[in-house]
């Protein structure tokens, strides 16, 4: 791009690691994974829509030992960026900008999306009565 | 707002950063819809787990659920063009490939979007 020597901004690898720069990376890279669980989605409801055959064979894929560790990924990532998302939007209003605050709301995104993915597969097995 | 900008700008309806301040607004708005109708969807799915073809169909058919996956999937769809754009126009730098990758992904999103939202609607008038 530059075709005059500029100054750059100070490049990745001067950046000390940190819970920010995780969660920052995690909340991209979850962002893009969430396409998985977009994809599963019409999936589903295109083969609900073509009736009950096309709908056994991606009730077939989903119950499979594949399937499952897919759905039990994508749950996760959607949750995460989630509470991350959560977490940027409190972030949007000024808020949970200074070092401890911030460190508190990362870890506390964490841990919510741990407790919801968790719930919602344990929910989900009492549901269908396999617990 | 818009008395900040130049006529040029609002022609160019671009914002400083090529993208401006409607995406940077949608991203949110959309965001603030998908934390409502994800955490639905997702508790719905969690009590629907085990159910059969009949009873899945009967859920999809109630014309509040069915408002609903519609509005999600158009959300969902359209934060995620939103944010994908944003991570091509930060890797991409050559104008040609953002150009054709950013239409490339309009489309995508486009097609998929439409796909799930005319199968719910088939379920929905049912077809
Ligand atoms: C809940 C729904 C929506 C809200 C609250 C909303 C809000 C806004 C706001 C506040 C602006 C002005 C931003 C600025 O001054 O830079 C804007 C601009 C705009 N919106 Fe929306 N919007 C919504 C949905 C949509 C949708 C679904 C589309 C199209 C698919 C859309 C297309 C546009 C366009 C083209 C502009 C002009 C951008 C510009 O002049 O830079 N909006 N919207
Ligand atoms: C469930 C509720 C969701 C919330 C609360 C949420 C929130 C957010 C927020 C606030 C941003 C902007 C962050 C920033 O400016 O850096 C964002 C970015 C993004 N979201 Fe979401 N989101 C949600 C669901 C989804 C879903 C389902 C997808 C995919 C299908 C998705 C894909 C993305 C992508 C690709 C980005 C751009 C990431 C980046 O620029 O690094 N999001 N999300």
């Amino acid at each position: 791009m530059a075709s005059t020597e500029r100054p750059l901004s100070p490049h990745l690898q001067i950046w000390r690691w940190g819970l920010h720069m995780g969660l920052s990376i995690a909340h991209r890279t979850t962002g893009i994974g969430n396409a998985v669980g977009a994809l599963l989605l019409v999936w589903g409801f295109y083969a609900l829509a073509s009736g009950p055959e096309a709908f056994a064979g991606f009730h077939d894929f989903l119950t499979s030992l594949l399937g499952r560790l897919v759905l039990f990924g994508v749950t996760f990532s959607v949750m995460l960026h989630l509470c991350t998302g959560v977490r940027h939007l409190i972030m949007d209003t000024g808020r949970g900008l200074e070092i401890a605050s911030n460190r508190r709301i990362g870890i506390l995104a964490i841990l919510a999306a741990i407790a919801l993915t968790l719930g919602l597969w344990a929910g989900a097995y009492g549901f269908a009565g396999a617990l | 707002m818009t008395k900040f900008r130049t006529p040029i700008s609002k022609v160019r309806g671009l914002g400083s950063a090529r993208s401006g301040a409607h995406h940077w607004w949608h991203q949110r708005i959309t965001a603030v819809v998908n934390l409502f109708l994800v955490l639905w969807f997702a508790a719905s799915v969690m009590t629907l787990a085990g159910a059969d073809y009949a009873t899945i169909i009967w859920w999809v058919r109630d014309p509040i659920v069915s408002v609903l996956l519609v509005l999600l999937i158009g959300s969902l769809f359209y934060h995620f063009r939103l944010g994908v754009q944003i991570v091509i126009e930060d890797y991409v730098h050559d104008e040609g490939t953002k150009k054709i990758s950013l239409l490339a992904l309009t489309f995508a999103t486009l097609a998929l979007a439409l796909a799930g939202i005319l199968s719910v609607l088939k379920i929905s008038f049912g077809g």
